[in-house]
């Protein structure tokens, strides 16, 4: 079989995120593997580390844990490559494995910890296996419409972060 | 952005958006298409015009209420970056399910409990 590098040999499923509303936003993708592989992947703290901090914009996850049942706490930690920390934490609502998963989100910009009057987004993630390939939606419920459009443009943050970065860099050899 | 975001929010906003994307339409137009009294059309363009959405061209006796393609260029772009981020960690949730899979596939245990 064919190394799957992220080259363009194979087409890669696509990923569509839609808002709805004022206070959602929807994000849909296929994966190549039965649910019980994508439910573990999204959920055990050994896997979450080794995807959910895109590598390309230079961050990645130091500390994970997660209590994977109903109320149970979990918190990602990640740092960028100039050593600022933050960090997402909530507590799973509903654990349907492999199907289903419901649990709150809090974002910690300087990882120091959830307040109680943190806005928290419910997210409500499904997976559909079908002919060996899983169809996942997360859909995010955000507690308003500023909270909603503060997640998106956090986006663009990571995106001019890394600008900033090479720009030090750039400041840096020119000196 | 949050002005973009505000004035497309609201759905009959947002379907005046989407049908002037055919072409540049009067507002008595735009309200029989859509079924929405002259006042209230006029209330609308006036917030999108003010959110840089929309534009006013005389022709004629008319006044033709136009797309402007800038803010909502920038709004793609924005929520593009959103989804770059997610199309990126999914790239990498990729591997590693590829990796699950032929572990479980070699490991000879397909069903789990």
């Amino acid at each position: 079989m064919a190394a799957r590098d992220g080259s363009d040999v194979m087409p890669m499923n696509q990923t569509t995120m839609e808002l709805r509303g004022d206070r959602e936003i929807v994000i849909t993708r296929t994966f190549n593997g039965p649910a019980q592989i994508v439910f573990d992947a999204w959920t055990k703290p050994e896997l979450v580390k080794r995807w959910w901090a895109p590598k390309t914009r230079r961050v990645g996850v130091v500390d994970c844990d997660a209590d994977v049942r109903p109320g149970g706490y979990y918190r990602y930690v990640l740092r960028l490559e100039n050593g600022h920390t933050f960090a997402f934490s909530g507590a799973y609502h509903e654990v349907t494995p492999p199907t289903r998963l419901v649990y709150t989100q809090i974002y910690e910009p300087t990882a120091a910890g959830a307040k109680p009057d943190d806005p928290a987004v419910i997210i409500t993630v499904t997976f559909d296996e079908r002919d060996g390939k899983t169809h996942l939606v997360s859909r995010s419920l955000c507690p308003s419409k500023d909270v909603r459009d503060a997640i998106i443009a956090s986006g663009m943050e990571h995106g001019m972060r890394e600008t900033m970065d090479l720009l030090d860099e750039l400041v840096a050899s020119l000196r | 952005m949050i002005e973009t975001f505000a004035a497309l929010a609201e759905p009959n906003r947002f379907r005046i958006v989407e049908l002037l994307r055919a072409g540049p339409r009067p507002v008595n137009e735009i309200g029989d298409r859509l079924r929405l009294n002259q006042p209230h059309v006029s209330k609308h363009l006036r917030i999108l015009k003010q959110a840089g959405l929309v534009d006013v061209e005389p022709r004629a006796q008319q006044r033709l209420y136009q797309l402007r393609a800038q803010p909502l260029r920038e709004l793609h772009e924005w929520l593009e970056r959103y989804r770059e981020l997610w199309d990126e960690r999914f790239a990498q949730l990729d591997e590693l399910i590829a990796e699950l899979k032929n572990k479980e596939t070699s490991d000879g245990r397909k069903r789990r409990k």
